[in-house]
């Protein structure tokens, strides 16, 4: 076996899914081995000792492997553990990690692909499916905007001066969100942790244990929000339907007036109020710096 | 110090790792640590809350860069992602050099986040050795690669880890990060003796040195950094002194992190090792370290 393939197998046998008693499979479930104990398969390149058979020793790494992952996921979408419950969550997870392992070479990319994956798997969110998906768009808005790039904002003079044909650009760090439950304040509830930092300790995660908290009693309301970094602090501002499709056609690279004809879509509202509101908002928005030249 | 071109010729003393429950207090009291060092991937980030700790940090400190999943022993190519965010990186900090470990831990674009043994044969070192000297060449500073603690070998391996170790640095041209703890750590999982290890490291290569504590099971250690550092790796530590010279020093504490005073206080005991001993006074540690 070369060093590649090698690799290759220690890989697979490293990410194979865990027992519910998070012990290493006795047998192959991944086919890969075509169902031989794994014990036989360890034995083929790890060496045991004479305290650990290959198979205990291959399993120490197995275990590290899926607490690691299992702790960032964790910190990182405490507010769908809340509302789908413990078990639930850790079934959810443990596909998804499955499904999606890590392609990024930081934690923090993790869960990019989970709310496509839930969309494709709602079978794991239980009832309340819609409430669940809209805590995922949150909880991934805040990992983007904690650590997105800023760029120089545009003074309220600058955008004063736009013209008619500029393009602008929002800060990456905004994200934009378009909800069916106003998920940010169970969120909001749910993050009182600061995310925890990359290191080599290989420990257990303090994370496992169940420490969920009961979330907010949420009613649906379609709610537009958007998810924001100011002062090194993240921040919910709730928007309205057509800022949010103005916000969402500035990104898109819009031109100003096609970006806000697109805002205001079926809208009933008079021009004069309409460009009320356009003022209002383009003071606001470059109060926060969130309008930026595009890059 | 013992400075050389494997660590930029720079006169670090004892420094700590750089973790986030500890700004409040270093930002509030300025303690006079020597250096930090910093998780890379921790600030490979477009901007927000990290950066600019990491920038506060810079104005009053000396940072050294330490990464996590370089991953030097993976048999496929680096990211060239991770690669680019590593040398923006590098000029934020102008770290004088960069350590990273000696393990493999991603394969077909599927990262493991952990520190992953190496077999030791042939094929291996020359492997890691060119990807070394790839990484360097392109973050233009100088490299140190980690030992790690393992808990398992390979039936294919050929030699022994220090003979692996020298061998791919020899190669690869590059400086060694020794970590006493985890030669103590794998000694004990695999049956070694460890001041072998120490004795066996080319000592003009070592750019730093790493200490940390560890969790002891009933069949095996664990490298788990949330203890105080034990006598026999200090023993280790002074013997690794005694046969590089002062060398830059850094205590990692990753977990169960207790206040910075503490941590500082572990950290500090390695003055006692680097401090000349006067003559008429009894060494510290005889025996084994010797």
């Amino acid at each position: 076996m070369n060093l590649e393939e090698l690799q290759r197998t220690m890989g697979a046998a490293v990410m194979q899914p865990l027992t519910a008693e998070e012990e290493m499979q006795q047998q192959d479930v991944t086919g890969r081995w075509n169902g031989r104990p794994m014990a036989e398969v360890a034995g083929e390149f790890i060496a045991p000792n004479s305290r650990l058979t290959a198979f205990e020793r291959l399993e120490i790494y197995n275990r590290q492997y899926w607490f690691r992952l299992q702790s960032a996921f964790h910190e990182d979408f405490a507010g769908l553990r809340a509302v789908v419950g413990t078990e639930r969550f850790e079934t959810l997870m443990n596909a998804y990690l499955a499904a999606h392992p890590s392609r990024s070479f930081t934690l923090r990319n993790l869960g990019s692909k989970l709310l496509d994956w839930l969309i494709q798997n709602p079978k794991y969110l239980g009832r309340r499916v819609a409430l669940a998906l809209d805590v995922v768009r949150v909880e991934w808005a805040c990992i983007e905007a904690f650590d997105n790039a800023e760029y120089a904002p545009l003074s309220v003079a600058e955008v004063a001066a736009v013209g008619a044909d500029s393009r602008l650009a929002l800060q990456p760090h905004v994200q934009l969100l378009a909800l069916s439950y106003p998920a940010d304040d169970l969120v909001l509830d749910m993050h009182r942790q600061q995310r925890k930092e990359s290191s080599e300790a290989g420990t257990r995660p303090d994370s496992h244990e169940d420490d969920s908290q009961a979330p907010l009693r949420l009613r649906k309301r379609a709610t537009w929000l958007a998810v924001h970094r100011a002062d090194l602090s993240l921040y919910y501002k709730r928007l309205t339907l057509p800022e949010y499709r103005t916000l969402n056609a500035i990104r898109d690279g819009l031109t100003l007036p096609v970006a806000l004809e697109a805002g205001f879509a079926g809208s009933r509202l008079t021009v004069p109020v309409q460009l009320d509101l356009v003022r209002q908002w383009f003071a606001n928005w470059a109060e926060l710096g969130w309008i930026c030249k595009p890059q | 110090m013992a400075a050389n071109r494997f660590n930029g010729f720079q006169n670090h003393g004892v420094g700590i790792g750089l973790r986030i429950p500890h700004y409040e207090h270093i930002f509030a009291h300025e303690p006079a640590v020597d250096w930090f060092e910093i998780i890379s991937e921790n600030y490979m980030v477009d901007g927000g809350r990290p950066l600019h700790m990491l920038d506060r940090i810079m104005e009053h400190y000396r940072v050294v860069q330490h990464g996590v999943s370089m991953y030097f022993g993976s048999a496929q190519a680096p990211d060239r992602e991770h690669l680019s965010r590593l040398k923006s990186l590098v000029k934020r900090t102008k770290t004088p050099w960069l350590s990273d470990h000696l393990c493999w831990g991603s394969i077909d674009g599927t990262y493991s986040h952990d520190l992953l043994p190496l077999p030791y044969t042939w094929e291996a070192v020359e492997k890691t050795a060119a990807r070394i000297r790839e990484v360097q060449d392109f973050l233009e500073i100088p490299v140190a690669v980690e030992n790690v603690s393992s808990y398992a070998e390979f039936v294919a391996s050929e030699m022994t880890e220090w003979e692996f170790l020298n061998e791919v640095v020899e190669r690869a041209d590059c400086g060694i990060l020794l970590d006493v703890n985890n030669i103590y750590v794998s000694s004990v999982n695999h049956d070694f003796a460890p001041m072998d290890y120490v004795n066996a490291v080319p000592a003009e290569r070592v750019a730093q040195i790493h200490i940390a504590g560890h969790t002891r099971y009933e069949k095996y250690i664990l490298d788990t950094h949330d203890h105080p550092v034990i006598d026999p790796v200090w023993q280790l530590y002074a013997r690794a002194v005694e046969r590089c010279g002062p060398t830059p020093t850094l205590l990692e504490w990753d977990d169960r992190i207790p206040s910075f005073d503490e941590v500082w206080a572990e950290a500090r005991k390695a003055e006692r090792y680097l401090q000349p001993v006067p003559s008429s006074v009894e060494p510290l540690l005889t025996g084994a370290a010797r």
